[in-house]
């Protein structure tokens, strides 16, 4: 069954072609990494999948439903949640409060509990903080609930956006370099979380420039180059596709 | 050497104002200041290092949590007992404090929760008063019969104005909300035969119960009192629900909100729209105390004066907002004397704060 | 009438058109909306006033009228361009790097303490400027020009064009153009970020000191509120022609005169203030990001 469906997505920005005729399709509970140079369009297409840019032609769907052009918030309750390759946590909120705000469809509540604190609201309230501690545990981040969120070390950073989106409680993840500028080892955790995520049912898609971790836990890699979809495959054969090649290592060195 | 450079500098630009003689003084003032500024630099004891730790742990004593509800009680007690003692001239003052606690609560809800900058606040707060103004003076209606009709046209007022504040951005929406706080008043003052224009309307009822009229200063003053509470509360509450959260996520980064599931379009709605409910509140209540309104009260400044009560009392922090409003509108009260000096003041004052203590006298330490 | 109108219009246009210059090249560099602009515009306004008094009263005026409208034209341009420049170094450039709305709230503060320092240092009431060319003028097409308003907008269209000069000549007007696209460039290829910042408010003001001069000679009457109102409606003109456009500034102040001529002559002159402001909204309305300017997409 395939979760993630996406065909002839294209995206021009102006006279750019940040994305053209993207195709491809996801299984559901697999892990797979979308690589490319720089400026491949990678972050475009995150941005298409969760509706933070309207793609100028082309279709999503997501189990089936057509989801194109669905807004930010609407994606979420669809399903999609997505971390940011350069950190957008909610600097002045605590860890466990930034896990709270990620859990906003899920409280039902309204105005009247609010005011009246009546049981449902506490209820409400009680569960949204357990069920973020536990999303706190799954990063390791359980010791730093009440620390406000921008006096955390950066690696720590990076998993709290893993938690605060895994709190919006997506079928697909979507985790955008969720290593950039981790040490080998903060790498091998990260990777372990992600194994942890996909034991818990969730589907992952990932860019990475990290070659060890892609090769090491993608089920399937999709190679974009200016744009266009150039390979797509498992790492094996990833690692020996020509065009993969000539695309990072440029033209010439092939022969 | 610098400081004779910088009081000179300011002499020179002040010279053509005031003579030389003022200029010369100013120069001599400013010198002082500044040498000293930094001679207790030099020393390594700053202003700040040595005057904020002292706010920050009286803001710790003062709101940390349960074991406050003792001194809140007392608090509470205190606040009921004042027109027991105190005389009309404490009890007006305590009333106005009242009502712009409320509007800076309101406010705080727009620009400290939300981080919309929001400049025609004033326009929230004249339409309440109009409201009830125009209702009683016109209609006949009672001041309980017509405060739910004020706060609905405050509320959808304020969702009418949040229709712009969906596309613009931050320095744009403060602008369009200036713009649209001048509109309004300028409405009021030209619309003779629906506001009575610059005269204003007079002859306002005060709210009555069973026959009894709560006009009093003493009875007011409890009337103030349980609607300041009232707005304590649901405000604190809403802050502490998703609503709150939502708000704050917003502020701090939109994009982020979006994309964990927030409707940033409905939430800054929703944040005009119940800022703009207290600024009913409050000027349905400031219609009926005065029992005169006119568009004099509900000007640019006076927008600008609630802005600093929030920052002043830290952007966000409920309780620093209070005490914001009481501060702005307490102290120049006490002093009287030089009551010409108070915009000066605020002016300077908005400048000092943004650069070294952006956070708010009452708010938390920032980085 | 209506030759007549479009004559006012331009009068004042070219007024505000010389102020919204100062927000748009201030815009253009910061991002921050000067709001305390307007009152650099009011004391000009003032100094022009102070400076012609002075010299009236050690006997310049009635040796060389001529001299000393000069010498009080240059020293109240000089006086408030050291006020601008102040201004940015004390409220401004300590929050460069600060949250966007700081510097925006800091200029709020500097706009009501410099409406307070001049009502508390010159009075609350309206000060008078000397009739100097009186009603004084011609009959064209069935409209009456006097001199001053063919000064005015003379010496309005002069100026726009000499700044459009500097800007596009110069090696300052170049530098401020490369900072205006990309601070970090522009320091990085070797350009005093900081000064370019300060000539900016310097030009800004100026400019406004000029216009200050003009109204204060063409209205006669002075008050220390004028520049609120005024900053607002320079700054709709700004926007109008698409804000950091220094073209853009020129045709949206013209444009913004005769709108406001033509509506108090035509619709009603109760609401003459109200026209700026409402023009303003429905354009950012329809175009957050005003007539002219290009929307920016936030990068993920």
């Amino acid at each position: 069954m395939h979760l993630l469906e996406v065909r002839g997505l294209t995206k021009h920005f102006g006279g750019v072609k940040a994305l053209e005729e993207v195709d491809f399709r996801v299984e559901e509970n697999s892990i797979v990494s979308v690589i490319g140079p720089n400026g491949a369009g990678k972050t475009t297409l995150f941005n298409c999948l969760t509706g933070l840019t309207r793609p100028t032609k082309g279709r999503i769907h997501l189990e089936g439903a057509d989801i194109t052009g669905s807004s930010p918030h609407r994606a979420v309750r669809l399903g999609i949640a997505r971390t940011f390759q350069n950190i957008r946590l909610f600097r002045e909120m605590t860890v466990l409060e930034n896990v709270l705000v990620s859990q906003h469809l899920r409280i039902r509540s309204g105005l009247f509990g609010v005011l009246f604190r009546n049981r449902n609201f506490l209820r409400d309230e009680k569960e949204a903080v357990e069920r973020g501690l536990e999303y706190l545990a799954l990063v390791g981040l359980e010791g730093a609930a009440d620390v406000t969120s921008f006096n955390l070390p950066y690696g720590d950073q990076r998993r709290l956006e893993i938690a605060r989106a895994l709190a919006a409680e997506p079928t697909l993840l979507l985790l955008d370099e969720p290593t950039a500028g981790m040490n080998p080892h903060e790498t091998s955790e990260i990777m372990e979380i992600i194994w942890k995520l996909q034991k818990l049912g969730k589907t992952i898609v990932l860019i990475e420039h990290d070659m060890r971790l892609v090769m090491g836990i993608s089920e399937s890699i999709i190679v974009l180059n200016h744009g266009v979809k150039i390979a797509e495959g498992p790492p094996e054969a990833i690692r020996k596709d020509s065009l993969v090649i000539e695309a990072y290592l440029g033209k010439g060195t092939l022969a | 050497m610098r400081s004779i450079l910088v009081a000179f500098w300011l002499a020179f630009l002040f010279l053509p104002f005031k003579g030389p003689k003022a200029a010369l003084m100013l120069f001599a003032v400013v010198l002082i200041i500044v040498s000293s500024w930094t001679y207790l630099k030099r020393r390594g004891r700053t202003l700040r290092e040595k005057v904020f730790p002292r706010i920050n742990a009286l803001r710790a004593m003062s709101l940390s949590g349960k074991r406050l509800s003792l001194a809140q009680c007392g608090l509470l007690l205190f606040l009921i007992a004042v027109p027991f003692f105190a005389g009309d001239y404490v009890l007006d003052v305590a009333i106005l404090c009242g009502i712009y606690i409320i509007l800076a609560l309101g406010l705080n809800v727009v620009v400290g929760f939300a981080g919309l900058l929001n400049l025609g606040f004033a326009a929230f707060y004249a339409i309440g008063a109009y409201s009830y103004a125009l209702l009683n003076v016109r209609l006949g209606l009672g001041f309980w019969e017509s405060l739910p009709v004020c706060l609905l046209i405050t509320t959808i007022s304020g969702f009418v104005l949040a229709v712009p504040a969906l596309r613009l951005r931050g320095d744009y929406l403060a602008i369009v909300t200036l713009g649209f706080g001048e509109i309004i008043r300028l409405v009021l003052n030209n619309w003779d035969s629906f506001t009575n224009g610059p005269n204003g309307i007079s002859e306002i009822a005060p709210p009555r119960v069973y026959g009894l009229s709560l006009g009093g200063l003493d009875k007011y003053y409890f009337v103030t009192l349980a609607a300041v509470i009232l707005s304590y509360i649901v405000v604190k509450r809403v802050r502490l629900s998703k609503m709150g959260r939502a708000w704050i996520a917003m502020r701090e980064d939109e994009i982020g909100a979006s994309s964990v599931g927030i409707n940033i379009t409905m939430y800054k709605l929703y944040s005009f729209a119940f800022g703009a409910f207290w600024a009913g509140v409050a000027g349905a209540l400031f219609a009926a105390k005065m029992r005169f309104v006119s568009p004099d009260s509900f000007t640019f400044m006076e927008s600008v004066l609630m802005l600093c009560m929030v920052i002043l009392g830290g952007l966000g922090s409920i309780a620093g907002v209070i005490l914001g409003a009481v501060v702005l509108v307490a102290l120049p009260e006490a002093l009287r004397e030089v009551q010409s000096y108070r915009m000066l003041a605020l002016g300077a004052g908005l400048i000092l704060m943004m650069i070294f203590r952006p956070q708010g006298l009452f708010g938390g330490a920032r980085k | 009438m209506l030759f007549q109108q479009i004559i006012n219009g331009l009068t004042v246009g070219g007024v505000y058109a010389l102020i919204a210059l100062g927000y748009t090249m201030v815009y253009g560099i910061l991002e921050l909306i000067n709001f305390a602009h307007g009152e650099i515009y009011m004391l000009g306004a003032y100094l022009g006033i102070i400076l012609f008094g002075f010299f009236t009263s050690v006997g310049l005026t009635s040796h060389s009228l001529a001299l000393s409208f000069a010498l009080t034209i240059a020293l109240s341009v000089l006086f408030c361009s050291a006020y601008g420049f102040t201004v940015e170094r004390i409220a401004y450039k300590p929050l460069r790097n600060a949250p966007r709305l700081s510097p925006l709230i800091s200029a709020i503060g500097v706009s009501i303490f410099l409406q307070n320092y001049v009502m508390l240092t010159q009075g609350a009431t309206d000060k008078v400027f000397p009739d100097l060319l009186g009603s004084a003028g011609f009959d064209l097409l069935g409209a009456r020009i006097t001199y001053l308003q063919v000064l005015i907008i003379g010496v309005s269209f002069l100026l726009m064009l000499a700044l459009h000069l500097y800007v596009t000549k110069t090696r300052m007007g170049k530098a401020m153009r490369a900072v205006a696209q990309d601070k970090v460039m522009a320091s990085l290829v070797g350009i005093n970020v900081d000064s370019v910042i300060s000539v900016t408010f310097i030009i800004g003001s100026g400019l406004a000191a000029v216009a200050g001069i003009m109204v204060a000679m063409y209205y006669g009457l002075v008050n220390y509120f004028i520049g609120y109102i005024a900053g607002i409606k320079a700054f709709t003109a700004a926007v109008l022609g698409g804000i950091g456009s220094i073209p853009g500034a020129m045709f949206g102040g013209i444009f913004l005169g005769l709108i406001e001529s033509l509506g108090a002559s035509y619709i009603s002159s109760e609401y003459k203030d109200a026209y700026a402001f409402a023009v303003l909204i429905v354009i950012l309305l329809i175009r957050p990001a005003g007539i002219f300017g290009k929307s920016t997409e936030e990068k993920v």
